[in-house]
C-alpha cells in the first residue's frame, strides 16, 4: 500500500475501512514532512506530536463509533497561518504575530474537527498574505519542490509547496487576487477559490474583506471539491456568507466519464486578453492545448475578448490596499502581536509598535491605502476604482449569459527564481493579472496542472465559472483532468532520475538557503537581509 | 502623481506609521511608479456609472440582542503584550 499515491478521499477510504489507522497515516505524513521541510519550508509550525497523537486517536475512535464518516474523515490537513488554530500560533508570518496564540478556532477550522480531519500545521504565506512569491513572508523562505531556486508563488506558496511535496495530502489557503491559484500553478497542484460569500471567513485574518476568501489546495479536483464540500455554507459569523446551498457533482468527481460526458456542448470561452504579449509562448501553447482537448470531447470553444482585463490590475490594488489599511488599523501594540519597548505615550507606542512589526510590502500597501483613501484623493481613486469594479463585473455577467466557463492560463509564467520579483513592487502587482479580475467580480475559479514549462517547472490552467456555479467548474475541471492523463509529482520525477533540478535541491541542503523557521531572530533578519525592513 | 515629503508624511500619520528618511524615500519612489500605473483608470469612462461595493446583493443581516458567545474576557486579554486586573495596560494618556 502506497501511502504518498493515495489522494485523500482514498486515504479516508482506507481509514474508515480499518485498512490503515488514522496514526498511521498520521505518522506517514510526518515522516514525510520531516524529510522535506529542510529543503521546502513549507511549515512554520508543525502540531506538537502529544497532540496530534491525542487527536489522531480520538478521530480514530470517532470513526469507529460512526461520529465522523465523511469523505476525509482521518486526514491530516495544513492550514495557512493567517487562519486561526486555537492554541496553535498564528503568524500571518508577520513579526507583528510572532508569537500570537488565538483563543478560538476559526469556522473552516472547527468545520474540518467536525468532519474528523486533522490540522497538521500552520503554511507560510507571504506577510498578511501580500505578496504574489512568498518571499515577503519575515519568518521563513518557502522553495518551490521543483526547483529550490525558484519561488512557489504566493501568498499561499507554504500550502502549495507542502502539497506538491507530498507533505500533506491537502491543505487550505485564502486567495485575496490570486493568492492559492498563482502559487498552485507554480507547484503544479490543483488549488480552488470559491465564489465570494461561500466559505465564512471568520477567524481568518482579513487583508482585503471584500475580496478574500478561503479555498483548498490538493492534489486534485475531487480533493478539493470534497474539502470545499466540508468548509463551505452559511455562517452567521461571517454576515456576506450565502444562504444558498452548496452543491457538488459528486457523481461526476467519483466518475470520470460522466464529467466527460457532460463537457458535450458546453461553452468555453477563451479570453484572448489573457494570452497577451506578456504572456510566455508556453503558457500560451499550454492554453490551446487544453482548449482543443476539450473541444475534442465536445465542448464548444470559442475565443473572446474582455476589453476591460487591462484595467483590473488598478482597480484591484487601489481597493485591496484601501481594505488593508483599514483591516490592519486594529494591529496597534494593544490587544495582541508586538508592541514597540519604551515608547513614550499612546501615539508613539502605536506608531512604533507599527513601524517596527510590519515589514516592508505590508507598510507599502498600507501608506497607498491610506492615501487613496484621504481626502482630496478618495474621488479620483478609490470612488474610480469602485466604478472600475462596476464595469469589469459586469463585462463578466456579459459574458457568462453566453458562456458555462472560461478558459485562461492561471499565471503568465512559470515560477520566477528568488530574488527577481521584489525590487520591482510594481511588476510583480502585474503578474496577478491572470488571477484579479476573478476577485474583483467574486467568481469562482480553479487552477489545474496542465504540464510543463521548458524550465521543467509546472504549468497550470485556470478555470473560472459564474457565481455560485461551483457545479459547472468542477465538472469541467475533473473532465480536463481526466483527458489530460496523469503528470508526474515531484517525487516521482526524482525516482525516475530525470529531474534537472535534483543536484542543485541537494546543493541547497544544509546550505544558508534552507529554511530559515528554526533560526533565530538575528540569523533570520541576516537571511532575509534584502528584505529589510524599509518601505 | 507627485509624491512629495508633505504627502508622505500625511500618510504616515494617517496609517499611524513612522519611517525612517530612507524608508521615506523609497516609499515615495515606488508609491509613485504605482500611482502613475493605477492612474490608468482615468482612460475609463465612468459618468453616471455607480460604485460598485459589495459583489452580492446587499442585504442587512439581524440577529436577537442575546450574547451567545458567552465570558471570553480572560482568553482575549491572553494575547495582550501587557495586562493587568482583567484589563489592557497602556502608556499613559493625559
Amino acid at each position: 500500500m502506497e501511502l504518498l499515491q493515495m489522494q485523500a478521499e482514498e486515504l479516508s477510504g482506507k481509514i474508515k475501512s480499518g485498512e490503515l489507522g488514522v496514526w498511521e497515516a498520521v505518522s506517514f505524513y510526518k515522516e514525510r514532512a520531516a524529510l522535506a521541510e529542510p529543503e521546502t519550508g513549507a511549515f512554520l509550525t508543525l502540531t506538537e506530536e502529544a497532540a496530534l497523537k491525542r487527536r489522531a486517536d480520538e478521530v480514530q475512535e470517532g470513526i469507529k463509533s460512526g461520529r465522523y464518516q465523511g469523505s476525509l474523515a482521518g486526514v491530516p490537513v495544513a492550514v495557512k497561518d493567517n487562519i486561526c488554530t486555537k492554541g496553535l500560533r498564528t503568524s500571518c508570518a508577520s513579526e507583528m504575530l510572532e508569537n500570537f496564540v488565538p483563543a478560538y478556532d476559526a469556522t473552516v477550522v472547527e468545520r474540518m474537527q467536525a468532519a474528523g480531519m486533522i490540522v497538521f500545521g500552520k503554511t507560510n504565506l507571504d506577510e498578511f498574505a501580500m505578496g504574489s512569491t512568498t518571499e515577503t513572508s519575515a519568518l521563513a523562505r518557502t522553495k518551490n519542490p521543483w526547483n529550490v531556486q525558484h519561488v512557489p508563488g504566493g501568498s499561499s506558496g507554504g500550502s502549495c509547496a507542502s502539497v506538491a511535496a507530498g507533505e500533506i495530502p491537502l491543505a487550505l489557503g485564502t486567495d485575496t487576487g490570486g493568492s492559492i491559484r498563482k502559487p498552485a500553478a507554480y507547484c503544479g497542484v490543483t488549488g480552488f477559490k470559491p465564489t465570494y460569500g461561500r466559505v465564512s471567513r471568520y477567524g481568518m485574518i482579513a487583508y482585503a474583506s471584500s475580496l478574500d476568501q478561503i479555498g483548498p489546495v490538493g492534489r486534485s479536483v475531487s480533493d478539493c471539491a470534497a474539502l470545499y464540500g466540508i468548509i463551505a455554507g452559511n455562517d452567521p459569523r461571517d454576515a456576506v456568507t450565502s444562504k444558498e446551498e452548496v452543491r457538488i457533482p459528486r457523481t461526476a468527481l467519483s466518475d470520470a466519464s460522466e464529467a466527460v460526458g457532460r463537457l458535450k456542448g458546453m461553452r468555453i470561452g477563451v479570453p484572448k486578453e489573457y494570452l497577451g504579449e506578456g504572456t510566455q509562448e508556453e503558457v500560451r501553447k499550454a492554453v490551446w492545448e487544453a482548449a482543443a482537448l476539450l473541444a475534442r470531447n465536445g465542448a464548444v470553444v470559442e475565443e473572446i475578448s474582455l476589453p476591460l482585463t487591462e484595467y483590473v490590475i488598478s482597480a484591484y490594488y487601489i481597493i485591496a490596499c484601501a481594505e488593508a489599511g483599514s483591516n490592519l488599523a486594529r494591529f496597534d501594540g494593544v490587544k495582541y502581536g508586538y508592541r514597540a519597548k519604551e515608547a513614550e505615550g499612546l501615539q508613539e507606542m502605536y506608531r512604533r509598535s507599527r513601524s517596527e512589526g510590519f515589514g516592508e510590502e505590508v507598510k507599502r500597501r498600507i501608506l497607498l491605502g491610506s492615501f487613496v483613501l484621504s481626502a482630496g484623493y478618495y474621488d479620483a481613486y478609490y470612488l474610480k476604482a469602485l466604478k472600475a469594479k462596476r464595469l469589469i463585473k459586469e463585462e463578466f455577467d456579459r459574458t457568462f449569459a453566453s458562456f458555462d466557463c472560461l478558459l485562461t492560463p492561471s499565471a503568465s509564467e512559470t515560477a520566477p527564481e528568488f530574488g527577481t520579483s521584489l525590487p520591482e513592487p510594481l511588476r510583480m502587482y502585474l503578474s496577478d493579472i491572470d488571477t484579479a479580475g476573478v476577485n474583483l467580480a467574486g467568481l469562482p475559479a480553479i487552477s489545474i496542472p496542465c504540464g510543463f514549462g521548458g524550465n521543467g517547472l509546472p504549468l497550470g490552467i485556470q478555470l473560472i465559472a459564474d457565481r455560485f456555479c461551483e457545479e459547472t467548474l468542477f465538472c469541467v475541471a475533473r473532465a480536463y483532468e481526466e483527458l489530460r492523463g496523469a503528470l508526474p509529482a515531484v517525487w516521482e520525477r526524482e525516482d525516475a532520475g530525470k529531474a534537472g533540478t535534483r543536484q542543485e535541491s541537494r546543493g541547497s541542503r544544509n546550505e544558508k538557503d534552507a529554511g530559515t523557521a528554526g533560526m533565530k531572530k538575528e540569523e533570520r533578519r541576516e537571511c532575509n537581509a534584502g528584505r529589510g525592513k524599509a518601505v | 502623481m507627485q509624491i512629495d515629503d508633505t504627502i508622505i508624511e500625511r500618510m504616515e500619520f494617517l496609517a499611524k506609521l513612522c519611517l525612517s528618511e530612507e524608508e521615506r524615500e523609497r516609499a515615495g519612489k515606488e508609491i509613485e511608479k504605482i500611482l502613475s500605473y493605477v492612474e490608468k483608470l482615468n482612460e475609463l469612462d465612468t459618468d453616471g456609472v455607480e460604485p460598485l461595493v459589495h459583489i452580492l446583493p446587499e442585504e442587512n443581516v439581524f440577529r436577537e440582542d442575546i450574547v451567545t458567545n458567552g465570558d471570553g474576557r480572560d482568553a482575549a486579554l491572553s494575547g495582550a503584550p501587557l495586562q493587568r486586573d482583567g484589563q489592557y495596560v497602556v502608556p499613559k494618556t493625559v
